[in-house]
């Protein structure tokens, strides 16, 4: 069984839920998160064949409103917030002067002039002091912690949709990907919004905190013939890295900019104003001296992250995530290379524990789901 | 709950002795601490091994964790089979063995734990 938390630890409302289902229990950003239940393998091909549930409640959420609300978001993230309609979703960065990542984060549209939010459990504290500092210059708009308001709950893969309509009168199939909307869960009232981190087909349900144990034990019970089982951190990272989704931390940072991440695609280029953008305009233009690529081992051995890269036996980037993945039973990952050697196919050596075994560049994602 | 028939170190490996020659694997302590096993590395026939130094790694999802030889002598068997289906480790880890060792010192083996103090010793 696994030890009781130090008392320091953040927990989510499903905890004593995790620890009563034998959960192996890590900390992860200051929260103390279920890692795997069944195991990392199982859980990762069981969303990819059927569907798991994911606590992802440490997740923040920061709300900004006010008449000024969207000129706040259009100056402070990557993205182009107007073209977002109400109920849709987008996914952008939060910027620095440089074009650095302070974070990635979804932008919902709540209103016209209301938006959240959604950022990465480890950065809550630092992006609302970010958020909060840009936003009092801007007029009639202001930012709200709002993340202890939400649990947050993942169903994700194939039977996703059938188990969670089983619950709910709120017609998913009719929901398109990246949008959201509120309804009625186990009956209990809801955002869901088809969104998710694994590449697969999926919804995340924001439930008042209160109501999570009861959400998450309705779903469970709802999608048990169906096979759905919870899945902890661990299959979260397998199954995002075959997706090629980057996490903060790992792929991106302060140091890396929008373009060098090889996230252009979610700058909106026509705002022509944004923290960062006349960097990352100049990056488009000129190229950046490095890229983040996708790549394979093409001998035995496992690439993680911070290994080094070597082109012609100089050392010349590294590797930010890195792992062997349960459902293409292949050992992947992202590297930082040199922007002249990110084709297809160019080899590579990476330094596994003092040994260099052979990998080439393979296009991204590694993963793409059946329609 | 853990083979009569073995030893044990106390970096959970487990020993079989049949005369001079060992066979070396991990016991289930170890193979629930590491999660699932994707990756097993582990020495040529003919490499000579020191008792407490590595030999291997195996890994998990998340993590990599180094061998270590119980005894000291020369690797007379790998199981090849076994880097092929590392899971296999998970499964059944007191029934998959990894190498075999030629025992240059059958003394080395005698601060190996038996099965009651191992099951002792991980409490």
């Amino acid at each position: 069984m696994s030890l009781p938390p130090p008392a320091a630890l953040k927990k989510t409302p499903l905890n004593a839920r995790h620890r009563s289902s034998g959960a192996r229990m890590v900390e992860f950003g200051g929260w103390d998160m279920p890692v795997e239940y069944s195991g990392i393998v199982d859980e990762h091909m069981a969303v990819r064949t059927r569907a798991g549930l994911f606590d992802v409640s440490h997740m923040g959420e920061i709300e900004i409103a006010g008449a000024d609300a969207l000129k706040a978001v259009q100056h402070i993230t990557s993205n182009d917030a107007s073209k977002l309609a109400v109920g849709q979703i987008q996914y952008s960065a939060l910027t620095t002067g440089q074009g650095t990542f302070v974070d990635d984060v979804l932008v919902y549209k709540l209103a016209d002039e209301h938006f959240m939010l959604v950022v990465n459990a480890s950065n809550i504290i630092k992006d609302f002091h970010w958020i909060s500092g840009h936003v009092q210059g801007m007029g009639d708009a202001a930012a709200v912690n709002t993340s202890s308001r939400y649990a947050l709950l993942a169903l994700q893969g194939p039977v996703a949709k059938e188990v969670l309509q089983s619950l709910t009168a709120v017609g998913l199939s009719a929901m398109k990907y990246y949008w959201f909307t509120t309804g009625e869960v186990a009956g209990v009232r809801c955002t869901i919004s088809r969104t998710g981190y694994t590449g697969e087909d999926g919804f995340e349900v924001f439930v008042p905190p209160a109501s999570a144990d009861r959400v998450w034990t309705s779903i469970l019970a709802a999608g048990a013939s169906a096979g759905v089982i919870p899945a902890g951190l661990g299959a979260r990272d397998t199954l995002r890295l075959e997706a090629a989704m980057r996490l903060y931390g790992n792929d991106m940072d302060e140091t890396t900019t929008v373009v060098e991440a090889d996230l252009g695609w979610i700058v909106g280029w026509k705002k022509q104003e944004f923290l960062g953008f006349d960097v990352l305009q100049r990056q488009k233009a000129e190229g950046s001296a490095r890229k983040l690529v996708g790549f394979e081992m093409l001998d035995r051995g496992i690439a993680r992250h911070g290994y080094d890269v070597y082109f012609d036996g100089a050392h010349a980037g590294t590797v930010t995530s890195g792992t062997q993945t349960p459902f293409l039973k292949k050992a992947i990952g992202m590297a930082y290379v040199p922007s002249d050697r990110t084709a297809p196919g160019t080899e590579f050596d990476v330094d596994v524990r003092g040994r260099r075994v052979r990998a080439a560049v393979v296009p991204m994602p590694f993963y793409k789901r059946q329609k | 709950m853990y083979p009569a028939d073995l030893k044990y170190t106390k970096d959970h490996e487990w020993v079989r002795l049949a005369g001079a020659e060992a066979r070396v694997g991990i016991t289930d302590y170890a193979q629930k601490q590491l999660g699932d096993v994707v990756f097993l590395e582990l020495p040529e026939v003919g490499r000579a091994i020191k008792k407490g130094e590595v030999f291997g790694t195996i890994e998990s999802v998340k993590a990599v964790s180094e061998l270590y030889a119980p005894v000291s002598g020369e690797v007379t068997e790998v199981n090849s089979a076994l880097t092929q289906k590392p899971e296999a480790v998970n499964k059944d880890p007191h029934g998959s063995w990894m190498i075999a060792v030629k025992v240059s010192d059958p003394g080395e083996a005698s601060d190996l734990f038996d099965a009651a103090k191992y099951s002792e010793f991980t409490k």
